[in-house]
């Protein structure tokens, strides 16, 4: 009886991040739907003008949809050979004593507050931008990408890492008694047997950064223009939704479009996450390990 | 996953204020209850005042929306709230609904709100007129030089769209015209002076009491901008702010507005960067 009632408890347990994650889509749905009888799925998507406030308001999200993208485009650059390179240092060159510092280092990074980069991005990062590429201002689409791609390398560094480290040691060593050296084996045998574990570590690399706030607010300028280079002030949706959110009155279309534009935010994070779930179960399939 | 969790975190933030807000107190104490609807300007002053006030009169219950100035008046004159926050006078079309209505608004002004226009130190210019300004912000002029500053872009700076210092800004100087799109949109008073004083060709305005010395106020139309300029009604960017009521307020609702008026609401004035009236 005592066994059955624990059972239960782990069970709701289990179940309350399921529970969770259903309201939140409900209410995604239910608070953005109404702005598309305001204005066509279309023309909000695809508008290039953001201006919700005026009257008539306008409210296309194109530019903050470009601004999430291209920032995260430039993380990835940012965060792929740093986070891959790094893990396949730890895996493949490092003692076992340099692992046992380096890797907790890369880890802690992770646990650094986003706030806290954000004030390292305009303290530090800005004026140096502007100085180097003589702008009129630091707070530009490179920043944002600078910086998120550095809070996303612990991310790629660990999953990468592990993924290096389930490729069995018998790939290796059979690599090797075909008279392989080193830089063959990694390159032929170790990167394309753990390929599919590190893709899945650049795509949640991906979604951590597309999904950061705080810092997109404070260091990628917040001007809601298509960018045409990286060089531009821009404004991520993460960004619109926390700036705008707190004054837009309850019940408003700019307060739907705000909660659509978390949705279509949503939408996309989960798409990753599915990809990275699918492209990981994959890699365990071909390793051998239980899919 | 983890995204999912941070953004329930954040609706969790959104709702559990709404919430607090919406919480109604037992039935049968409506003498005690006050809604209080209208612009967002007013809506900081007005949520802060009424949790000081709540928490020195824990039997009384006052209630704050946002909407707008236009919502605020309309409830008003449908009898939906006591309070009216307003960031202009209210027109002659609404004063004759309210009439018909059987609804007398009174108009009580409790804070002016000023903005200075601020830039870089290291900004030669003093002062510029409101249609010099306009012209930066609606993209007309994008260069200091034809201003005859130096040969440097024009960095704008501006508040988030849905903030009452943008809306306020818009009136005043903007006249209604659009700010140009690549403006930096910040999202609070303090971003935009921060942004300032790191950026030599920036230009941007915040709400009098964020102020500094590392940025430079300048002169709108001949007048710097001070307390005393705002309040003698001679810097052109400031407007007062009003609360309506209908009639002569009475029970609560004149004890929250006498609390607004008294020196401790208008320090709560000060304090959230308007002009207080003393």
């Amino acid at each position: 009886m005592k066994e059955k009632l624990y059972k239960l408890i782990f069970m709701v347990l289990a179940f309350a991040s399921l529970l969770f994650l259903l309201g939140i889509v409900f209410i995604l749905f239910k608070e953005s739907l109404p702005i598309f009888s305001k204005v066509n799925i279309g023309k909000f998507i695809f508008g290039r003008f953001w201006y919700p406030t005026y009257s008539p308001p306008e409210f296309g999200i194109l530019p903050l949809i470009l601004a999430s993208a291209w920032v995260t485009l430039g993380a990835i650059l940012v965060c792929v050979p740093l986070g891959v390179g790094s893990a396949l240092y730890l895996n493949e060159l490092a003692g076992p004593k340099q692992r046992a510092i380096l890797k907790p280092l890369v880890e802690l990074l992770a646990s650094v507050p986003s706030v806290v980069f954000g004030f390292f991005g305009m303290v530090i990062v800005t004026p140096f931008l502007q100085k180097v590429f003589n702008l009129p201002t630091g707070l530009t689409a490179l920043n944002a990408s600078l910086v998120l791609g550095v809070m996303a390398t612990p991310t790629v560094c660990s999953i990468a890492e592990d993924a290096l480290n389930y490729v069995p040691k018998s790939f290796r060593e059979a690599s090797f008694a075909l008279g392989a050296d080193r830089w063959q084996t990694l390159t032929q045998v170790v990167i394309p047997a753990a390929g599919s574990g590190i893709s899945t570590a650049i795509i949640l690399g991906m979604s951590r950064a597309i999904g950061e706030t705080m810092t997109v607010l404070m260091v990628a300028g917040g001007a809601a223009v298509i960018p045409h280079t990286f060089l531009e002030p821009v404004r991520p949706m993460t960004a619109a939704i926390a700036a705008e959110m707190g004054e837009a009155p309850v019940g408003s279309s700019h307060y739907h479009a705000l909660f659509a534009i978390a949705l279509i935010l949503f939408l996309v994070t989960f798409i990753f996450n599915i990809i990275a779930e699918i492209v990981s179960r994959r890699f365990r399939i071909k390793l051998g390990l239980s899919g | 996953m983890k995204n999912a969790i941070k953004m329930f975190m954040v609706l969790n933030l959104v709702f559990g204020f709404a919430l607090t807000g919406y919480a109604g107190g037992p039935y049968g104490v409506d003498e005690r209850k006050v809604i209080i609807e209208g612009s967002t300007t007013v809506l900081p002053i007005a949520q802060a005042a009424a949790e000081t006030f709540m928490r020195q009169n824990p039997d009384t219950e006052i209630v704050v929306r946002g909407g707008g100035s236009g919502v605020g008046i309309a409830s008003l004159i449908d009898k939906n709230c006591d309070i009216a926050d307003s960031s202009r006078a209210i027109k002659d079309s609404e004063l004759d609904k309210a009439v018909t209505n059987g609804v007398n608004p009174k108009a009580h002004v409790i804070a002016m709100d000023g903005l200075a226009v601020i830039v870089n130190p290291t900004n030669p210019l003093n002062a510029l007129s409101r249609k010099q300004i306009r012209d930066i912000y609606t993209g007309n002029i994008s260069n200091w030089k034809d201003l005859g500053g130096n040969d440097q872009k024009i960095v704008v700076v501006s508040r988030d769209s849905s903030s009452g210092t943008f809306e306020a800004f818009g009136v005043l100087v903007l006249e209604g015209q659009k700010t140009r799109p690549d403006a930096l949109m910040q999202a609070s008073n303090q971003a935009v002076a921060s942004v300032v004083v790191h950026t030599q060709g920036a230009i941007g305005y915040v709400g009098l009491g964020y102020l500094n010395s590392e940025v430079k106020a300048l002169r709108v139309d001949g007048i710097l901008p001070s307390k005393e300029t705002v309040l003698t009604d001679k810097y052109p960017v400031s407007r007062p702010l009003y609360m309506y009521t209908n009639g002569t307020a009475t029970g609560t609702t004149r004890d929250f507005i006498d609390f607004i008026m008294s020196k401790e609401g208008q320090k709560i004035v000060d304090e959230q960067g308007y002009v207080g009236l003393k």
